[in-house]
C-alpha cells in the first residue's frame, strides 16, 4: 500500500535559519532518507524548490491562466515529499512522525490510489 | 419472539460477531452489510426452521457466506484461509474454527481489535464516537442521530466518511504494537469518556428519548476492562464512570434544574455503583501505575465516601488535583483545583488562582469559570461583582438544567 508523505512547513522559517542550523536540518533529512532506504519502503521523494519558483497553470474555457507562485497562499507550503510502501496506515503514520518535517511543520499522509478509475 | 431474541443477540454478541468477520475479511463496511443481511434472513427462517442451537455461530456462518459471494463478485482478492473456505462449502460453521484460530495464534481479542479500529487516532473524535456507537453498541443511525442531537443525514454521512477513510487509508485491524499500545489505549479511553460526558451533561429533559449514552459508555468501559484487565487506566476509567453515574439520581430537581454536588441528597446515590467503583479503583491502584483516570476516580471516590458535603476530605482532594496536574495540565483542571483549594479553606489562594486563570482568557466561554468567580466573589462579600459573574455564567449555560441552577443562585444572591 503506497502513501505519499507531503511535507508542509513555513519556508521563511527554514530558509532564514543560520547556516549551521540549516546544515543540521538537511543532515536530519539525509539520515531519515537513509533509514527509509534501509527499510526497503522508500519508493521516491524529493525536496521541492521554494514556492517563489512555482507557476500555477489553469485552463478555463480553453484559455491558459498563469499565476506566478503556488496554487494558493498558505501559511505552510509544500516543501517536499516521500513515497513509501507499507502495509497499513499505522506504519505510514509512524514514518511520518519520524520525518524531520513533522517536528516544526506538518506531514500530510495521503494514500495513493491503487487502481485509478476502479 | 424471534425479533426479541434477535435484538438481544444483536446487542450482546453483534460486536463480537462483527469483529470476527472484519478479521477474516478485512472490510468493515462489507462485514456490516453482510451481518445486517444475516439478521434479515434469520428473521425469515428461524420462525420456520426453529432457533439454531448457537445463534451467534449461525449468524457468523451466514454472514461469512454472503461476504465471500460479494467479495468474489467484486473481483476482490480474498484474504481467507482455504481451510475456512472448505469448511464453509461443506456446510460447516466458521465459529469453532475462528475460536480455535484465535486462541491458537494468540491474535488478541477480535473485539478489542475492532475497538482499536473504531477509535483509530487518524479519525476525528466525532467519527470515533459515531463508529463506536454503531459497531460496538449496535445503535442504529437514527439512534446515533438522536444521541448527538443532529439530523440522521449528518450521522449517516459521518459513518460513511469514517468507513471510507478506514478503507482508503488502510486503517489496520489488529493489536497495536508494543510501544504504541499505551497511546492507543489512551485514545480509546478518551472516546469512551467523551461519550459518557455527552450523556452525563444532558439533563433528563434533554435526555428524554435519547439513547442512554451514559449506559452505552459504561458498557464500553466494562467491556474494555474485561478485555484489558491488567491495564490500570482502563480500570481507572471504569471506576470513574461508575462513581460519576452513581450520582445521576440525585442531580436534578423537579423542574429539571441541576443540583450541585454539595446540595445533592446523598441517600439517592447508587450504592452498588459506588461499591463497584471503589473496588475497581483499588484493583487499579495495586499496579502502582498512577494515571489521570485513576486520580480522577480517586477524587470521585472521596466525594462518594463523604456522608455529607461538609464531611468531604477537601485537603486530600486538593492534593489529588495537584497529582492530576502533573499528568494532564489543562485550564479546566486548574480551575477545579482552585475550587478544591477554596473548599479546603484557602479562599484567598483560590481567588488568586481563579482570577489568574480568567486573565489568560483561555476559559472565556466556559460557564463553570464564571460560576466559580461568582461563588468566590460571593464568599468574599462582593455581591454586585458576584451578580455580574452569575449573569455571565447564565449567558454561557449550555443547557436548561445549568441555566435554572445559576438563575436560582443569582436570585438568592440579590435577595440577601
Amino acid at each position: 500500500m503506497q502513501y505519499m508523505l507531503l511535507i508542509y512547513g513555513d519556508e521563511k522559517d527554514w530558509f532564514n535559519l543560520p547556516k549551521e542550523e540549516l546544515g543540521k536540518g538537511y543532515q536530519a533529512y539525509m539520515d531519515y532518507t537513509k533509514e527509509l532506504e534501509a527499510s526497503g519502503c522508500l519508493r521516491g521523494g524529493s525536496e521541492l524548490s521554494p514556492v517563489t519558483s512555482a507557476t500555477t497553470v489553469r485552463v478555463r474555457n480553453g484559455k491558459p491562466l498563469l499565476t506566478d507562485g503556488p496554487f494558493a497562499e498558505t501559511k505552510e507550503q509544500l516543501g517536499g515529499y516521500y513515497i513509501i510502501d507499507v502495509p497499513d496506515l499505522d506504519q505510514a503514520m509512524a514514518w511520518a512522525a519520524k520525518c524531520p518535517g513533522a517536528w516544526h511543520g506538518s506531514i500530510e499522509v495521503r494514500p495513493i490510489v491503487e487502481n485509478p478509475g476502479a | 419472539m424471534q425479533q426479541q431474541l434477535l435484538s438481544a443477540i444483536h446487542r450482546r454478541e453483534g460486536p463480537r460477531i462483527l469483529a470476527g468477520l472484519v478479521r477474516r475479511f478485512r472490510d468493515l463496511e462489507a462485514a456490516e452489510d453482510a451481518l445486517q443481511e444475516a439478521y434479515a434472513r434469520a428473521l425469515n427462517t428461524w420462525p420456520r426452521d426453529g432457533t439454531p442451537q448457537s445463534p451467534a455461530a449461525w449468524l457468523t456462518t451466514v454472514a461469512s457466506r454472503i461476504l465471500l459471494d460479494r467479495l468474489r463478485l467484486a473481483g476482490r482478492e480474498l484474504v481467507i484461509d482455504p481451510a475456512d473456505l472448505a469448511s464453509l462449502a461443506e456446510g460447516g460453521g466458521l465459529q469453532q474454527r475462528m475460536d480455535e484460530a484465535q486462541s491458537a495464534e494468540g491474535f488478541g481479542d477480535d473485539l478489542l481489535c475492532l475497538i482499536f479500529m473504531c477509535c483509530h487516532p487518524s479519525l476525528a473524535p466525532s467519527a470515533q464516537m459515531a463508529l463506536s456507537l454503531r459497531c460496538l453498541c449496535r445503535l442504529s443511525t437514527q439512534e446515533i442521530a438522536r444521541a448527538f442531537i443532529e439530523t440522521e443525514a449528518t450521522s449517516a454521512q459521518k459513518l460513511v466518511r469514517a468507513r471510507r477513510k478506514i478503507r482508503e487509508a488502510h486503517i489496520p485491524f489488529g493489536m497495536p504494537e508494543g510501544p504504541e499500545l499505551p497511546e492507543r489505549i489512551s485514545t480509546v479511553l478518551g472516546v469512551i469518556y467523551l461519550l459518557f460526558n455527552e450523556g452525563f451533561s444532558a439533563t433528563s429533559h434533554t435526555r428524554l428519548g435519547r439513547p442512554d449514552l451514559v449506559h452505552e459508555a459504561l458498557h464500553l468501559a466494562r467491556t474494555l476492562r474485561e478485555l484489558l484487565p491488567g491495564e490500570p487506566e482502563v480500570l481507572g476509567l471504569h471506576a470513574l464512570l461508575l462513581l460519576h453515574a452513581a450520582r445521576l439520581p440525585a442531580r436534578e430537581d423537579a423542574e429539571g434544574g441541576l443540583i450541585p454536588l454539595a446540595e445533592q441528597d446523598r441517600t439517592l446515590w447508587l450504592k452498588a455503583n459506588i461499591r463497584e467503583g471503589k473496588a475497581v479503583l483499588s484493583k487499579a491502584m495495586e499496579s502502582r501505575r498512577a494515571g489521570p483516570y485513576q486520580i480522577q476516580a480517586a477524587i470521585a471516590a472521596l466525594h462518594a465516601e463523604a456522608p455529607t458535603a461538609d464531611a468531604t476530605d477537601w485537603a486530600q482532594i486538593l492534593a489529588l488535583y495537584g497529582a492530576l496536574l502533573r499528568h494532564v495540565d489543562t485550564p479546566v483542571i486548574r480551575l477545579n483545583r482552585a475550587i478544591a483549594r477554596c473548599m479546603a479553606g484557602d479562599l484567598e489562594g483560590a481567588h488568586r488562582e481563579v482570577e489568574g486563570l480568567a486573565a489568560t482568557g483561555m476559559l472565556e466561554h466556559y460557564q463553570p469559570l464564571a460560576a466559580a468567580r461568582a461563588d468566590l466573589a460571593q464568599r468574599r462579600g462582593e455581591s454586585s461583582l458576584a451578580a455580574s459573574h452569575y449573569r455571565r455564567a447564565i449567558e454561557l449555560a449550555g443547557n436548561d438544567g445549568e441555566r435554572r441552577f445559576l438563575q436560582r443562585r443569582l436570585k438568592e444572591l440579590t435577595r440577601n
